[in-house]
């Protein structure tokens, strides 16, 4: 076979300056068809799409939109909802107060698991539901009761989310639920490298979920877990869609995209407090401004001991624990 | 896990009236505290009540310490935002039936006609229904100065012995606040978290746990 390929090498090998030339040609004309596909494939795409996918793809960060762009942007969505779940989703981009800040305050003593707020939550801000048919699909929640022995102490690694007894709370144990800690110097908002998640003026870490790239850094940085993704489309039936939303927060997001707990922006912005303070029914979670001084939150600061989750990272989270009896 | 030392840096940076505030807080607080004790039973004469009326406080501007960090400079008595106390339409009003025709047996007993649904389980060696319950206006409360109150100020009966829980909810650390963080809001009454014969906090079904990561698809 060697011997073979040798003689017909060696047999073209005269012919190999003719031989050439039809390759040159070939070489020519697959440019030249490459150059005519791509001219042909840019106008077909661009006939094809619709102004608003253009638009979609060409769409800037949230951050750098104009007023009028921003208007436009929040139609289109709104549009997007309305085709989505045949129902009015109102979008809304209120921005964050002057002089405001926000905080939070957990009472650990008065925790019982019982989950509500978890629940709440997922109502509220239209997590990604489980599916009716048996295996889940990717149901979404942003905090997490954790379970740990009163002996123990506050330990992490022995802590327990999955418990689920007849009744809570269970003797000789204590409920820490986390969630974002919307902390002043976030590990996430460093590591995000298309600068989609940032922290607002009022504290807030936000996303935009339209510049997520779903790579997930932010999710390995975040100390305390807080953050989610989106690996299926978000099961989210239209009866239940919360129509007041937020378009840093609660609007339903895409698949592959993170998200995470917002202190409610849609209702904090709007003066309310957020649905798993008003929810509990053990009146454990404080929400307030830290710039006033008669709010809840600074009363909280002021005279009970309180502390932070993982102080040694310098995370100098805005979420504070505390033992209030 | 003890008190952080971080939120005090940070807030020390910002806040520096607050963090001298807080030193000063176990100050002002046992000065509040020291006046928040009352006795049980229904004093014969009609004193000023002890909780709250101003001559037994004394204004901190006279004892030269700053003013009370957690409730400001005067101290509210009445008059908070509450929602509509649990009342059972079924006894409520109570002067439906204890009226002219039932004048009140004030002889402690166990209730065998009526209430029998009430199991006393709050201090129930040393006090029963009219300590708190006042036997002339049906339809009211009475401190232990002989003060009535209506239910809705019923705050300030159970602030008589639970005076740390009271002063934490004047200033929102205690109980619940629903509403609005910076406007309007109503301060959840103790009698909508605690049954106020039985007081003590039932357990509750926990809703449904999250799914573990590996039955996820």
């Amino acid at each position: 076979m060697l011997t073979e390929n040798t003689e017909i090498d060696s047999s073209s090998a005269p012919s190999g300056e003719v031989a050439e030339t039809p390759e040159q040609k070939l070489s020519m004309s697959r440019r030249n068809f490459m150059k005519h596909s791509a001219i042909v494939a840019g106008a077909a795409t661009a006939a094809a799409c619709s102004t608003e996918e253009l638009e979609k793809f060409t769409q800037k960060r949230l951050r750098e939109l104009s007023q009028p762009e921003l208007q436009a942007l929040i139609k289109r969505m709104e549009a997007d909802y309305k085709k989505k779940f045949k129902k009015d989703v109102d979008v809304r981009a209120t921005p964050a107060a002057e002089g405001v800040k926000f905080g939070y305050a957990l009472d650990l003593s008065r925790c019982v698991g019982c989950r509500r707020c978890v629940h709440a939550c997922v109502k509220e801000n239209n997590q990604s539901r489980p599916t009716p048919e048996g295996p889940h699909n990717n149901p979404i929640q942003w905090i997490k009761v954790l379970e740990m022995e009163k002996d123990k102490g506050i330990d992490l690694t022995e802590a327990n989310a999955y418990y689920n007894p007849e009744e809570v709370p269970r003797e000789g144990h204590f409920y820490m639920p986390v969630q974002c800690q919307q902390c002043e110097n976030p590990p996430c908002v460093k590591v995000c490298p298309v600068q989609a998640t940032w922290k607002e003026p009022d504290g807030i870490v936000v996303i935009d979920y339209e510049w997520c790239i779903g790579c997930r850094y932010c999710m390995v940085a975040c100390p305390y877990g807080a953050r989610r993704f989106n690996w299926a489309e978000p099961n989210l039936p239209a009866d239940q869609v919360n129509t007041n939303t937020h378009i840093l927060g609660n609007r339903p997001r895409p698949k592959g995209v993170v998200e995470k707990c917002t202190f409610c922006i849609q209702r904090t912005r709007a003066g309310r407090y957020p649905a798993c303070v008003e929810i509990c029914p053990v009146g454990a979670r404080k929400f307030g401004n830290l710039l006033d001084p008669k709010s809840e939150i600074r009363a909280v600061l002021e005279s009970k001991r309180v502390f932070i989750l993982k102080e040694d990272l310098n995370t100098q989270p805005k979420f504070f624990y505390f033992f209030g009896i | 896990m003890a008190a952080a030392e971080s939120p005090k840096k940070f807030f020390s940076l910002r806040f520096d009236p607050l963090l001298r505030a807080f030193l000063m807080a176990p100050l002002a607080i046992a000065l509040v505290g020291s006046c928040q004790s009352a006795p049980a039973g229904k004093a014969a004469i009609d004193l000023p009540d002890p909780v709250h009326s101003g001559p037994v406080k004394l204004p901190p501007a006279q004892l030269g310490l700053p003013p009370d960090p957690i409730h400001g400079q005067k101290e509210e008595t009445k008059g908070f935002p509450v929602p509509k106390p649990p009342l059972s339409k079924e006894y409520w009003p109570c002067s439906d039936c204890h009226n002219e025709s039932q004048p009140p047996n004030r002889t402690r007993r166990e209730l065998k006609d009526d209430h029998t649904n009430i199991k006393l389980h709050h201090d129930e060696a040393n006090r029963w229904c009219l300590d708190c319950h006042d036997a002339e206006n049906r339809d009211a409360l009475h401190l232990a100065s002989g003060v009535t109150i209506t239910f809705d100020e019923s705050y300030r009966l159970c602030g008589q012995c639970h005076g740390t829980q009271y002063r934490d909810w004047k200033s929102g650390i205690h109980g619940k606040r629903t509403g609005m963080w910076n406007g309007e809001k109503q301060y959840l009454l103790c009698v909508h978290c605690h049954n106020p014969h039985s007081p003590h906090f039932k357990p509750l079904k926990p809703e449904a746990p999250p799914v573990r990561p590996q039955s996820i698809r």
